[in-house]
């Protein structure tokens, strides 16, 4: 329970602070209304301030002035008084008490208690308050200083009033001589109930000013936020088309301010990356337009020259030996000619996005076996044993089997041509998801700069070396085009002097992206498997493949 | 002589290059440079094939092909630049029998036309039922209720191989083996093409096919007699 309210507090939090991040206008309404409740606060306070203290100013020197004045009138009552008459003082105490408290030019109830000095013991000295119930706790305060100084005092106190209620209120002090029996004391207890009142009214006025103005802050602030978050918005929402490839998408341009201004200028912007995209765009479709059509307008010469090297092969035999020589040359440079243009076309047509993928189940592992059996005579003569090694049950998956017949075809023979005499294998294997298909040799190996050239255009992993079986140059990167026409993969991993191994791995299904091969890249018997010690001190792993540089 | 053989084809060298390699291998050639000369050539010549380049100046090669498909059954064998799916089926859409891409060698034109051209020994004289139609083989006639049907050497070929093995089911692999000659794996759309043009001339409905049937996922038979 605790857990789960703490899971949900913890998501609220995020939650907002995400809010809090992605939203400019949020936060410049809190920030606005912060500072400004801050402001208003603080000038509420210094307000409340001034008008209590002029409130209390006001009271005080009324509630001194009428003290003054009752304070001589009970002095003269008591001077004047007949003191032959006995008791006088006891009658006329509690009369002239009770005529102070009604009297004065101040309203309420104020009251008037006359109190004996510390000088007096007789417990029959007469006493005088202006009402039974008044709490004289709040005189506590000031009596020593009235008897000590003799003098008017006042000071501010509070009293409990009979409903429990505590009231501030301001207590005037002076001492009063009954002759006869000795220094009274006079006070005065002014309630300040009413300028109480006042100032809670003053301060709700106050408060409800406040809020109604931090509440107007806050819509100005966001009314005036947005009209310059919505452009820039837009902005964003148009820059995101944009990078979507909506490139035809444009801000709307509305006056003259600021804001129109950033509106036009992106639209510019937008404007002239489209015409440099369409520009890019066209060149390329131009370019590979090209290649296409001089692919094939190269043709019916091509066939042409064809025919007639072959008319002049047949008739080889009756040639003087250099031009029976020239002859031969002919022939094998034009077959060599013809698988060039036929790959330039593969190409061109995978780049005019032409290629059509005709997929059906397939099972790979005997697409394998029959260009294992079909390269055999190739092995053979460059001394290399070529293995196959597939699951029984086969490996089916929804293929384009020329295609992958073509990849595999070509991975072989680049295979035998670099395994320099030793052992070549392929490895089928299949997973649920995918099937993939390894082709080892354990030739010079490939640089780890070079994994990732060999899927190159026209890239050779040794410029100075001659070429042998005269591959195009081209067939690793139509054997990668294949692949990703597929939806899969082919890498490649090579070591110096371990040799290369090419995986290819297909989904099963057309259109299931891959996540995983069921071949490990490095096979397991580099010598960087196999001596596991001298893995420790191998500084990085040369594996690599296209999807690693970003292809 | 082997046969007589109309090579139509704008690019002269090349026609010129084809006159001599099918001279060597024992043909008769006549060339035509312009696709307008190609069916009064092919009235006055009367060849045995016809050898057409796809791409020509004035009469396209496509409609030279639907012309001389209109007014004779001869095998027709298309020379093409382009391999893309499009132009071929277009090709062979408007009456060719077989096409062969640019760069060929010289041995595998030879080839497609010796297939085309194999016909000439004379079959034993044999009667075969499909559907409700009746193949007489030496005669090279179909008919239909007596009525007899046209059909191109080709398609009578095609018919007749799926006719004598009627119990077969007929890979487009196998048929393309049989009927068109070739070794090696070719382009199966050979075959379609020309099942959907034999369907149209023996069919009552070709939507709803009764003599030549698809089996799914295999190939075609012949339907029960």
């Amino acid at each position: 329970m605790v857990r789960r309210a703490r899971t949900l507090v913890r998501r609220g939090w995020r939650r907002s602070i995400a809010l809090w991040r992605r939203s400019l206008q949020l936060r410049v309404v809190t920030t606005t209304v912060t500072f400004s409740l801050l402001a208003i606060l603080l000038l509420g306070n210094v307000l409340v301030t001034q008008v209590r203290d002029g409130l209390l100013e006001d009271r005080r020197q009324a509630s001194l002035a009428e003290a003054s004045t009752g304070l001589r009138a009970a002095q003269e009552a008591f001077d004047s008084a007949d003191r032959s008459e006995p008791g006088v003082f006891d009658t006329l105490v509690p009369d002239l008490v009770r005529q102070l408290a009604r009297g004065g030019g101040s309203e309420g109830n104020k009251d008037v208690v006359l109190l004996r000095g510390p000088d007096i013991n007789s417990p029959e000295a007469p006493l005088g308050r202006s009402s039974s119930g008044a709490d004289i706790t709040a005189l506590d305060t000031l009596r020593p200083q009235v008897q000590n100084r003799s003098a008017q005092l006042w000071t501010y106190a509070a009293v409990q009033r009979d409903s429990g209620r505590r009231v501030p209120v301001i207590v005037v002090g002076a001492p009063v001589q009954i002759p006869g029996i000795g220094a009274y004391e006079l006070y005065y207890i002014f309630p300040l109930d009413k300028e109480q009142d006042t100032l809670a009214l003053v301060r709700r006025a106050l408060l409800l000013g406040a809020l109604g103005l931090v509440v107007l802050v806050g819509g100005i602030a966001w009314l005036v936020t947005r009209q310059v978050v919505t452009p820039v918005r837009m902005a964003a929402r148009i820059a995101e088309r944009l990078s979507a490839g909506r490139l035809e998408e444009r801000m709307r341009v509305r006056g003259e301010d600021d804001l129109a201004r950033l509106a036009a200028s992106f639209n510019r912007m937008a404007t002239s990356l489209q015409r440099q995209i369409r520009q890019l765009e066209d060149l390329s479709r131009v370019q590979r337009r090209f290649v296409s059509d001089v692919s094939h307008e190269l043709r019916t010469p091509l066939t042409t020259v064809r025919m007639a090297a072959d008319v002049l092969h047949e008739a080889r035999a009756g040639f003087d030996p250099s031009v029976e020589r020239s002859a031969e040359i002919l022939q094998a440079q034009l077959d060599r000619f013809e698988s060039l243009l036929a790959d330039l076309l593969e190409i061109s047509r995978y780049d005019a996005g032409a290629a059509l993928l005709e997929a059906e189940p397939t099972d790979i592992a005997s697409v394998a076996r029959q260009v294992v059996e079909a390269m055999e005579p190739l092995a053979d003569r460059r001394g290399s044993l070529l293995a196959l090694v597939s699951p029984p049950e086969g490996a089916v998956a929804e293929v384009d089997s020329r295609r992958i017949e073509r990849v595999l075809r070509n991975l072989v023979v680049n295979a035998i041509e670099h395994g320099e005499g030793r052992p070549v294998t392929v490895l089928v294997a299949a997973d649920d998801e995918a099937v993939a298909v390894a082709v080892r040799d354990r030739g010079m190996g490939l640089a780890a700069s070079d994994v990732t050239m060999v899927f190159n255009r026209f890239w050779r992993a040794d410029p100075a070396r001659a070429r042998t079986t005269g591959g195009t140059g081209l067939g690793l990167s139509i054997a990668m085009e294949d692949a990703h026409l597929h939806g899969g993969w082919l890498q490649a991993w090579g070591e110096p002097g371990d040799g290369c191994q090419f995986r290819l791995t297909l989904p099963r299904r057309q259109g299931t992206e891959l996540d995983g091969s069921p071949i490990p890249l490095e096979p397991a018997d580099s010598s960087r498997r196999r001596r596991p010690a001298l893995r420790a001190g191998a500084p990085y792993q040369r594996v690599g493949s296209p999807e690693d540089v970003g292809a | 002589m082997k046969g007589r053989v109309l090579i139509v084809d704008d690019d002269t060298a090349l026609a010129e290059m084809l006159g001599i390699v099918l001279r060597g291998e024992g043909y008769e050639p006549t060339l035509c440079a312009d696709g307008d000369q190609a069916l009064p050539m092919f009235r006055e010549h009367k060849p045995d094939l016809v050898l057409l380049d796809l791409m020509l100046p004035g009469t396209d090669g496509i409609d030279v092909c639907r012309a001389i498909r209109a007014e004779s059954g001869v095998p027709i064998v298309m020379l093409t630049a382009k391999t893309d799916t499009i132009d071929v089926v277009v090709g062979l859409e408007s009456g060719a029998d077989d096409y062969v891409v640019k760069p060929f060698k010289p041995k595998e034109l030879v080839a497609r036309i010796r297939a085309r051209l194999r016909r000439s020994e004379e079959p034993a004289p044999e009667l075969l039922e499909i559907g409700d139609l009746v193949i007489d083989v030496a005669g090279h006639s179909v008919r239909r209720d007596g009525g007899p049907i046209p059909l191109t050497p080709l398609e009578f070929d095609l018919l007749v191989a799926l006719a004598r093995k009627p119990w077969q089911v007929f890979t487009r692999e196998v048929l393309l083996e049989q009927v068109w000659g070739y070794r090696h794996a070719a382009d199966t759309r050979l075959v379609n093409v020309h099942v959907q043009r034999l369907r149209s001339k023996v069919e009552r409905d070709p939507e709803r096919p009764e003599v030549v049937v698809t089996v799914r996922g295999v190939g075609y038979k012949a339907g029960p007699a």
